[in-house]
């Protein structure tokens, strides 16, 4: 098994070369133009100098070299200064969006608390209230709480966020005025006081995300459940006088969780990539918004380094998820 | 397969075994609710615009935000048009868009897992391409796709079938991902499983393999990504019509009734729960169909 | 809404004013939402009506436009004239005198170097400022001494307010941005995200598309002003969102540009917790008719002169088509109190104004019918739609993706296809449509298409550079890279040669009667078909005092007179 960590890991280094490379040229191709938001009294040749300063009159591969370096090498570098105190990096062109102006690095750091502190916890309890329902679920296929379950995870994941999130802001904000509608993103934590504002905040977005995960899950989550149920290993379980408890939750879980640590493993790297329509719709201001926020505005620098962020995630709990199968079931080996 | 089949088959006269199916399919009551709803509901938006003739697009500028009556049962919207007859038209297109787009991206998805979960030479390649498509961001990329395509597909389909056959494309090859890793996952274990390494050690070649014992024993996961699919690809319709990468904005579909409405909720609540309910019920129904048929087709549950 | 509550609002805002004269900072917080973010806080570098607005609470220029588009001093005594002797009789030199004794937020005095910088910094090379046409055509700014401004412009400049003047071209302090001129510009994070300025309030934390976090600025001009401690800007969401947080649950004190159907705004409006701000600039909803052939067949030479419209280049088609619409129900349906009906391009500053095609408000079907079947186009095949020598009357209709605007294409559609026009619908998403990129087939310049719908402006009361726009050699091309302000490819001599007078005229009288034979030729040329004169709409919590909304300049310009009501 480390062997073959180990291999994944070498081969995902010109994997994710090659997919910066897709990614940056498909972002160069896309019809955008940066110049898209500044309004129309501004003048062409105006526009034209804007493009030349953002360095867009460079050919491709030059632009794209240029991102390599800035993002294996000078970024790295500013890092180990922030850490250490040192000046590597100093006078070395940074990755620059084109929106701000500002260190692409900079506006993710700043971004990465608000998206976890709202994403994060919304699919942690997605994940929580998933699993036992699931299981509930198939165990007592048919049941009134089977039935309920599957109605209400129907609902949730074909009623899009865009509209269970502006359905909760009228009732519980406008009508209750229990929470507030806009998230404040310069709010600490001090005391209690501030903490309980904060868990205000945070109820409705994380309650209408975790909602939509959990729908996801459970569903997957039974499913394989149902598979295993009627498995001959289970009778034999039975019939060797193991109690219902040790069967359903040591045996037939342990064997159905493939599907489900695969569909986890895809919803992780999505905690970092954020929630767009849920950040959007309660102003949450993570990285979801960021990203699309800089795809309209055809940011390409921070479309490139938030995609490529995204996708060292990907293939990094691609591979957990593999590791994770082997651990599960001891017969998948990839040697 | 199981002793329990060879005996039924052997005590009645032999019998399609899609007929066992059925008999197995019809016993499941929210199976066959959900498949009667289901029917109802493409009986009515294929057929409802032949008994209910106003036609969705027709602008009536008095009836503007009028709530239900007679002439608009459902009510008509901001410009005054019908919402029935639109609800009529944006199921045909949400309903068809829903289930090709499904497909296509079950096909591709359930392909490419079981290619790279059986065979270890492609498992590599085709993971990594599968990684590849999952880290694309979603938006230029459909950009890109309907710059190059949109014309050609248009001059090619006309102007609707165009357009359909190019976000059914579009929402097929950018959601295959999530099936693909779900079904590699599984044929990894069943691979492994005695059955299989049974078949395999009596020389059964490998593509048989694949058909007749895995592919069966994969069908649930099977079956939660096509419900999920449809409602993912209704939705994600609607996204791309607002964008402007879809269809015509005056072409109705609910995903984008929806969205239109979304505003409008505390004015007129009854424009968001129509299209609402539509898409809810529809994968609703969908998800019961899948549940029957995956019951169906389970010869262990079969005849009990 | 309705006119009346503005007014109120205003009268009410006038009465208070007295008890805004507490003392600085004594208000608390303000909370202002603008729903698209702004990504920096300094407008050289972006030309984003967002940026240049929230920068506004902290840059100021020598002299801002106020609500009735009339321009007042700022940063500067007076405005010079030709009349008072600022302004040389020649135009070609403009003098400004700062008032005494400003001082920087970091406690610096505010000198004419500063104002010379501000000049250099927009216009040193490679560092793309965002408005550096501002600043055209001038050759030299002196600075005889530490309040005085001498500004040489190479030609007769009949307007010479672009620099300096309104939210588009403040001044910067020199000590800050020295180092960041040319290309540094776009390195200087610090300095673009925490300019130091002379305005109302000082930046405290700036978070990139997200918030800004401000407090009152010591050294203001006025030391009881701002009232309010401290303000937030906070951005994200859509309007309905920005418009909900003021006018329904009151936990935001302003909102900007809420575009959003007037039954909803009214619903929200109702519910008395805030009222809504209108106020009208120059922003015409306008429908681009193209002269050119955009057919894929003519390949490099689509929609390029080479090929006039087989169908549009007919004057009677174009006529009809503006006669088949009823802008008053497109006013009422899409803008409500922010919006009038207009027949003209250029609809205010009311000496620009003309009265001559005035017909346009009235819809009739009727009438555009008879016109059709009188220059030959008849519906011979009995399909609806009419046509003439084998050419149908089939168009394709483009606009950019919003609600409003998918809204108008419907029902003019119903309507063009009453007359007998068959239309095909068509919205690109904003970032394509008005990006300018020469790749894309879907930009507004390139306009692959037959008729085409978006709104546009022109900065502070001057309309010379505005109706420049359709002058021939504005069309775009490919030899242009498809850039370009003449949308419709208008090319006739008489019309060039109008905007050549204008720019060689001075009196605003002659001016204006210019302007207007302008805009008169291309309504009744019809190669635009104007729609709707929008104002813009914004929301004020009513315990918010003292805001006069204001479209010719930044909708913040007075914030430092903002107070709460008590």
């Amino acid at each position: 098994m480390l062997n073959y960590t180990i291999r994944r890991l070498l081969i995902s280094i010109p994997t994710l070369l090659f997919i910066s490379l897709v990614i940056f040229l498909l972002l160069d191709l896309a019809p955008g133009d940066p110049m898209s938001s500044i309004p129309l009294t501004v003048p062409p040749e105006v526009k034209e100098k804007m493009r030349e300063a953002l360095g867009l009159g460079e050919p491709v591969h030059i632009r794209f070299l240029n991102w390599l370096y800035q993002f294996f090498v000078v970024e790295p570098q500013v890092a180990w200064d922030h850490l250490f105190g040192t000046d590597f990096a100093e006078g070395k062109q940074r990755i620059i969006s084109f929106q701000s102006r500002s260190p692409v690095m900079t506006v993710v750091a700043e971004r990465m608390p608000q998206t976890l502190w709202v994403v994060g916890p919304s699919y942690v309890i997605g994940i929580l209230i998933a699993l036992p329902i699931g299981i509930i679920s198939a165990y007592k296929q048919y049941s009134w709480f089977d039935q309920i379950g599957t109605f209400i995870s129907m609902i949730g994941f074909s009623i899009p966020t865009f509209f269970s999130g502006v359905l909760l802001i009228v009732v519980f904000s406008v009508i209750l005025q229990w929470f507030p509608s806009i998230y404040d993103t310069t709010h600490t934590v001090t005391d209690w006081g501030s903490f309980w504002y904060q868990v205000k905040q945070m109820i409705m977005p994380v309650s209408v995300l975790a909602l939509y995960n959990a729908a996801q899950i459970s569903r997957f989550m039974r499913a394989s459940m149902l598979d295993n149920l009627n498995q001959d290993y289970v009778r034999t379980a039975r019939a060797k006088g193991m109690s219902e408890k040790v069967v359903v939750l040591s045996h037939v879980l342990r064997n159905s969780m493939i599907p489900v640590v695969t569909v986890i493993a895809l919803g992780v790297p999505t905690i970092f990539g954020g929630a767009i329509i849920t950040e959007q719709v309660f102003q949450v201001n993570g990285l979801g918004q960021m990203l699309i926020t800089a795809i309209y505005a055809s940011d390409a620098p921070m479309v490139q380094t938030l995609t490529f962020i995204f996708a060292v995630l990907i293939v990094l709990f691609n591979l957990i998820a593999d590791i994770l199968y082997g651990i599960l079931d001891p017969r998948i080996r990839y040697d | 397969m199981t002793d329990a089949t060879a005996q039924t088959q052997a005590a009645r006269p032999p019998r399609n075994q899609w007929w066992d199916v059925w008999d197995q399919f019809k016993t499941h009551k929210g199976a066959m609710a959900g498949l009667i709803f289901f029917i109802f509901i493409i009986a009515a938006v294929y057929l409802g615009p032949y008994l209910w003739k106003i036609d969705p697009t027709y602008i009536d500028i008095r009836a503007r935000n009028k709530g239900p009556s007679l002439a608009h049962p459902f009510g008509a919207d901001q410009l005054g048009r019908d919402i029935l007859a639109r609800m009529l038209k944006g199921g045909q297109t949400s309903i068809s868009v829903g289930l090709t787009a499904m497909g296509l991206s079950l096909v591709l998805g359930t392909f490419v897992g079981v290619l790279a979960g059986y065979w270890k030479r492609l498992d590599g390649l085709l993971m990594r391409f599968t990684d590849l498509f999952l880290a694309l961001p979603l938006l230029p990329l459909l950009l890109v796709i309907i710059m190059l395509f949109r014309d050609p597909l248009r001059a090619m389909f006309g102007l609707e079938t165009g357009i359909f056959v190019l976000i059914v494309f579009v929402i097929g090859i950018t959601s295959w991902m999530q099936t693909a890793r779900i079904v590699r996952g599984d044929v990894l274990a069943l691979k492994e499983r005695e059955y299989v390494l049974a078949a395999r050690s009596i020389g059964t070649p490998s593509r048989r393999v694949v058909l007749r014992h895995i592919l069966p024993n994969i069908m649930s996961p099977i079956m939660v990504s096509a419900t999920l699919g449809i409602a993912n690809a209704i939705i994600t319709e609607s996204a791309l019509s607002f964008l402007g990468l879809g269809f015509p904005p005056d072409f109705p579909t609910w995903g984008r009734l929806l969205f239109d409405a979304k505003d409008m909720i505390q004015q007129y609540p009854e424009r968001v729960i129509w299209p609402g309910l539509a898409i809810s019920l529809t994968v609703l129904a969908v998800n019961y169909i899948g549940d029957g048929l995956r019951d169906a087709l389970d010869p262990r549950i079969r005849g009990r | 809404m309705n006119f009346k509550t503005v007014l109120m609002g205003a009268v009410a805002g006038i009465a208070m004013a007295p008890a805004a004269f507490a003392e600085r900072g004594a208000d608390g917080h303000v909370n202002i939402i603008y729903w698209q973010a702004p990504s920096t806080m300094n407008p050289y570098l972006s030309g984003g009506t967002k940026e240049l607005e929230v920068a506004s609470l902290v840059l100021e220029p020598l002299a801002r436009y106020d609500e009735t588009g009339a321009m007042v001093p700022f940063l500067a005594e007076s405005v010079p004239t030709v009349e008072n002797g600022g302004v040389s009789a020649d135009l070609k030199t403009i003098t400004w005198k700062l008032k005494e004794g400003l001082k920087w937020s970091d406690g610096s005095d505010l000198t004419s170097a500063d104002v010379k910088f501000s000049w250099e910094y927009c216009t040193s090379e490679g560092g793309g400022c965002a408005q550096s046409e501002k600043y055209n055509d001038v050759e030299s700014v002196e600075t005889p001494d530490d309040l005085t401004i001498v500004v040489h412009f190479a030609v007769a400049k009949p307007f010479p307010y672009g620099p300096f003047v309104g939210a588009q071209a403040p001044i910067i302090q020199k000590a800050q941005f020295a180092d960041c001129t040319g290309p540094a510009m776009a390195s200087c994070t610090d300095q673009n995200f925490a300019p130091i300025g002379t305005g109302p309030f000082v930046v405290d934390e700036f978070k990139t598309n997200d918030v800004v976090s401000m407090s009152a600025n010591p050294n203001y001009r006025d030391p009881m002003k701002p009232a309010f401690a401290t303000a937030t800007v906070k951005g994200g969401g859509d309007a309905a969102a920005a418009g909900r947080a003021v006018l329904e649950t009151g936990e935001f004190d302003y909102a900007w540009n809420l575009q959003l159907a007037p039954d909803v705004l009214a619903d929200m409006e109702s519910k008395g917790k805030g009222h809504l701000e209108v106020s009208f600039g120059t922003l015409v909803e306008r429908i681009m008719v193209n002269y050119t052939d955009p057919d894929p067949a003519l390949g490099e030479e689509r929609a390029t002169a080479a090929h006039p419209h087989p169908i549009l280049s007919d004057k009677a088609v174009r006529q009809a088509l503006s006669m088949a619409i009823d802008r008053e129900l497109l006013v009422e349906i899409g803008y409500g109190a922010a919006g009038k009906v207009t027949c003209n391009v250029l609809p205010a500053p009311a000496i620009y104004a003309s009265t001559a095609n005035d017909a346009c408000m009235t819809q009739d079907i009727e009438g555009a019918k008879a016109l059709l079947e009188s220059a030959g186009w008849v519906d011979s095949d009995g399909d609806g739609i009419r046509e003439k020598d084998g050419k149908k009357l089939a168009l394709l209709f483009q606009s950019s993706t919003n609600a409003v605007r998918q809204d108008f294409q419907a029902i003019i559609k119903q309507w063009w296809e009453e007359i007998g026009v068959q239309t095909e619908l068509r919205n690109i998403d904003s970032s394509v449509f008005f990006g300018g990129d020469a790749g894309s087939p879907d930009t507004f310049q390139k306009f692959f298409a037959d008729v085409e719908m978006y709104a546009n402006n022109f900065d502070g009361t001057d309309p010379e550079a505005y109706m420049a726009n359709w002058e021939c050699k504005q069309a775009p091309r490919p030899e242009t890279q498809w850039q370009g302000n003449n949308m419709p490819r208008y090319c006739t001599p008489e019309f060039d040669a109008l905007v050549a007078e204008m720019a060689k005229t001075g009196e605003l009288e002659k001016r204006a009667e210019l302007a207007k034979a302008m805009n008169d030729m291309l309504m009744q040329d019809y190669a635009i078909i104007p729609l709707v004169y929008r104002g813009r709409v914004s929301a004020a919590s009513n315990t918010l005092g003292g805001v006069i909304m204001n479209s010719w300049d930044s909708e913040l310009w007075n914030a430092a007179d903002w107070y709460r009501e008590k």
